[in-house]
């Protein structure tokens, strides 16, 4: 029997280890169980890796255009395999700045899938090392940070075979470029993906059940979105449905069903499935616990709490959004609520902001405009277009808006919604102003540095009010 | 295209008023400057101004109407070539509509500046309404309040007092959640105590129908004086930790003195007793300094010039119109500004910087023959005078000789943060010097 922890965080993602960071902060013995790779699936699988092959994607693009900028480059292409080398190469050195944190922090790293028993103040944890040798620990206080994985639908024949048949995994690590390529799903991971290929050149075709795509933005946005990528070459089927994913010796046929009731079958050379997650809930050992589960997903209270003495969870596994900087804020309000620290805040899902890397990249915060409009605020909308934003311009970057969702009682921002070059860098202002429950008239009084794409921020705030400056 | 006159926000905080009168009617034609209506808050009735030209195509909303929202289109004025069937139906939509006789003014409507900066120039508005998103009650004016602007706002709107919250957020800073959380007449106090509402009255302030059956009383709903009164004296009674002292002074000095004067006066000068008693207090105070002062949390405000407030009881409430730098004033000056000031409180005239900035005040019962009392401080000034009756009493002379004098009881009550028994007394001692030699006020 081990020496007893203060906490256990079972999962080294982006919620666990940073949620043990924070605890060894704050005085507690922690250690922290991985099966796989430290920092989870946004370090290996997820988000960065995503954004290295992102931004090769977007350099082609820029080289493509050099001509517009008055530079000359010859023919620029790629090296499928350096782009996802250099890929691998980003993710596997902050895998590496995961452990040298860990140490840091005196934080034990226990590699082997973890189980959960009985026992008090806290469930036991038992880790079954790569030997097969199971090892049981105890600890006052056990957090689950598992996270989650694709979604299968085998009903309707949509399941990953890791061959023809990808999932985000399959899709970050491409042997060759698929010519034609159908991705069932336009959340955020699907239209990253799609961006992705699209730039290197496979015939993209892009099937949402929903009647828009990146279907939780402001449908403003969506369709914005839609309509540039349509420019770019995508295909997009929304209000379909996609049933019948086969894989055949070389070729994926999917059963493609339109908006109008057409149903035909195609043929594409692979299939991105980006339907959704579930929570890695199996063969923990949760149900004898007495955890409640609802779809996949821990159910716990605003500070991580599932109702078991000394068990808590967070990230992924505890439901959406699914997104890596909600489990981090959430890792670390369980860890202060368990430390009795004052003023921890439980997690407000409310203010958690949302990013899509694509090209135009989106991203927003709060409420959508129909759902403000649905919660009964009286609301003033403010917008305003890349076009009259001079650093905009001069990046050649003038397709892009923002749009701001203002109560007319109160002056909260419900919600911000943007669309064009780094918006995703941007869109933390209008999260600040959340926080900090700013209202139009501070954001009016802001300055705002100049030139800056920025500034656009600024003048949808003044629009909500009638009084953009340049447009 | 007709042009829309909005109900304008004459004070940061206003959300509704009554629209008292309307000094235009249908089909008169307005030129820009001209008053057109008038408009009743808590204090005062304002005039509204015509920033527009055009005929007066409709009146929306009718004279004595209450719970008129600020921006809510209250008449529409008509351009050259333009007639009423150009006005499209009544957007308008107050709160009730009870026909309340609008109170006569006693004196004619004077063009008065709105202390308000016009702004709203984008706007279709015929009227200087302030820019709603620029309110400066949201600038911690005064001791500084931890608390979002979002909490503000909602505290604005809501009607609650962000001293009576406890804030929840970083550092004690006051959050929506705080503000949301309480309800209006249920706000926590910010340091243990009793439970107080958003006017920080103690709680319960209801009549229990057990106890007082409601057909037994008449309840008549709270005017905004009276609820300015009821907060800013509840506040000032348990806030400042107050002390009275008390002297009887001689009058019979004063009373000859002013019978000089008033003989020697233009016939339209009759100079009263409590103008000569308002430029003694002003005197006494440039004469003693640390009496004219204000406790504020950054440190002790000396004010330079000694403006006295003067209590005036009006109907619904009381109110205390300034006679500014009185100690530079001349009497005949001081009669004439309290008698047109007492007159326009009376009928609720008063401009806003017409009631605020006093240093001092002076609150006079003695036409009701009360000998003494002592009255609750008007924060932020640091004393306040009650003043008795003048009237002939028994006196025991320096030979040891009783003589009749008339005397009046005067109670001087102090803040005790800023204002010392000694300095107090001393403030009181040289009050009694200019009251008793007149004639040291002329040097």
């Amino acid at each position: 029997m081990s020496a007893p922890y203060d906490l256990i965080v079972i999962g080294s993602g982006p919620g666990g280890y940073v949620a043990a960071i924070r605890a060894s902060q704050l005085g507690m013995k922690t250690a922290i169980v991985e099966r796989e790779s430290l920092g989870g699936i946004c370090l290996n699988w997820g988000c960065i890796p995503t954004k290295a092959l992102l931004r090769s994607a977007e350099v082609l693009h820029l080289a493509r255009h050099a001509k517009s900028f008055g530079l000359k480059i010859e023919n620029p292409s790629f090296d499928l395999e350096a782009v996802v080398k250099r890929s691998r190469g980003v993710a596997s050195q902050l895998s590496g700045g995961v452990r040298f944190l860990m140490k840091k922090n005196r934080i034990d790293v226990i590699e082997g899938t973890a189980r959960l028993e009985k026992g008090a103040p806290a469930p036991k944890v038992f880790v079954k090392g790569r030997d097969g040798k199971d090892t049981p620990y105890t600890a006052k206080h056990v957090m689950l940070a598992t996270g989650a994985r694709a979604r299968d639908i085998p009903q309707a024949g949509l399941v990953a075979d890791g061959r023809l048949i990808w999932t985000y995994r399959e899709a970050m690590t491409p042997d060759v470029m698929p010519k034609r390529l159908l991705v069932v799903g336009s959340g955020a991971i699907g239209i990253e993906f799609a961006s992705f290929y699209n730039e290197l050149g496979s015939e993209v075709t892009v099937v949402e059940v929903m009647d828009r795509i990146l279907p939780v933005e402001d449908a403003e946005i969506s369709a914005l979105a839609e309509k540039d990528f349509r420019k770019q070459g995508f295909n997009i089927l929304t209000g379909a449905r996609v049933e019948n994913v086969k894989a055949g010796r070389n070729v994926v046929t999917a059963d493609i069903t339109t908006k109008d009731g057409k149903k035909e079958t195609r043929e594409f050379d692979r299939a991105i499935l980006a339907v959704g997650i579930v929570g890695n809930v199996e063969n923990l050992g949760l149900e004898a616990l007495g955890a409640r589960i609802d779809k996949t997903h821990v159910v716990v209270d605003g500070f991580g709490k599932t109702g078991v003495p000394g068990l808590y969870a967070i990230g992924d596994l505890t439901g959406p959004p699914w997104l890596a900087h909600k489990a981090s804020h959430e890792g670390v309000t369980c860890v202060e609520g368990i430390a009795g620290r004052n003023h921890a805040e439980p997690f407000d899902a409310s203010n958690v902001p949302g990013c899509t890397y694509s090209r135009p990249q989106v991203a927003s915060v709060g409420l959508t405009e129909a759902a403000a409009r649905a919660k009964g605020h009286d609301i003033k909308v403010g917008r305003f277009p890349f076009i009259g934003n001079g650093k905009a311009i001069a990046m050649g970057e003038e397709q892009g808006l923002v749009k701001t969702i203002f109560d007319r009682k109160t002056g909260e921002l419900l919600g911000a919604h943007m669309i064009g070059a780094e918006v995703t860098e941007l869109i933390q202002g209008y999260v600040i102003a959340r926080q900090g429950e700013l209202t139009e008239a501070d954001l009016i009084h802001t300055v705002f540095a100049h030139p800056t794409i920025s500034e656009t921020m600024h003048e949808a705030v003044l629009d909500a009010e009638g009084r953009a400056l340049h447009i | 295209m007709p042009i829309n006159i909005t109900m304008p926000a004459l004070s940061p905080t206003m959300e509704e008023g009554t629209l008292a009168k309307w000094l235009v009617r249908e089909g008169d034609t307005v030129k820009s400057g001209m008053i057109i209506a008038e408009i009743e808050t808590d204090k005062a009735t304002m005039e509204v101004e015509a920033v527009d030209e055009g005929k007066v195509g409709r009146i929306m909303v009718p004279a004595g109407t209450e719970g008129v929202k600020v921006n809510a289109v209250i008449a529409v004025l008509l351009e050259e070539g333009e007639s009423a069937g150009d006005v499209k139906g009544p957007s308008a939509a107050p709160a009730k509509a009870q026909a309340a006789p609008a109170p006569e003014p006693s004196t004619p409507p004077v063009a008065a500046p709105s202390p308000l900066t016009p702004a709203n120039a984008g706007g279709r508005s015929s009227l200087a309404v302030p820019d709603p998103v620029l309110r400066p009650d949201e600038r911690n004016v005064g001791a500084r309040i931890m608390a979002s602007p979002l909490a503000r706002r909602i505290a604005a709107n809501k009607g609650i007092d962000l001293k009576a919250l406890r804030g929840s957020g970083p550092h004690g800073r006051i959050i929506r959640r705080d503000v949301e959380n309480a309800k209006p007449g249920a706000a926590q106090p910010a340091q243990g105590g009793a439970p107080m509402t958003a006017d920080g009255l103690i709680l319960p302030q209801v009549l229990d129908d057990r106890v007082y059956a409601p057909d037994t009383y008449e309840l008549k709903p709270l005017g905004g004086m009276r609820k300015t009164v009821a907060r800013r004296l509840t506040q000032s009674f348990m806030q400042v930790p107050h002390f009275p002292l008390n002297i009887d002074i001689t009058l019979d000095n004063l009373l000859e003195s002013r019978a000089a004067i008033n003989a020697a006066a233009p016939k339209d000068v009759k100079i009263s007793v409590n103008d000569l008693l308002i430029k003694a207090a002003a005197l006494a105070l440039i004469d003693e300094p640390d009496c004219n002062a204000s406790y504020t949390d950054k440190g002790i405000a000396y004010h330079k010039h000694a403006n006295i407030s003067v209590a005036v009881a009006v109907e619904g409430g009381l109110i205390t119109p300034v006679i500014f730098r009185a100690e530079g004033k001349g009497l005949a000056e001081i009669s004439e500004e309290m008698k047109d000031l007492a007159a326009r409180a009376r009928d609720r005239k008063l401009k806003p910087q017409e009631y605020m900035g006093g240093t001092f005040s002076i609150s006079n019962l003695g036409m009701f023959g009360i000998r003494s009392f002592a009255s609750i401080i008007n924060p932020p000034e640091g004393m306040i005078l009650s003043v008795g009756a003048g009237e002939k009493r028994a006196v025991v002379d320096d030979a040891g000789a009783v003589i009749v004098r008339t005397v009046m009881s005067v109670t001087l009550t102090c803040d005790h943060r800023v204002i010392g028994g000694a300095e107090g007394a001393k403030w009181l001692a040289a009050f009694r010097r200019y009251v008793e030699t007149p004639e040291a006020m002329l040097l």
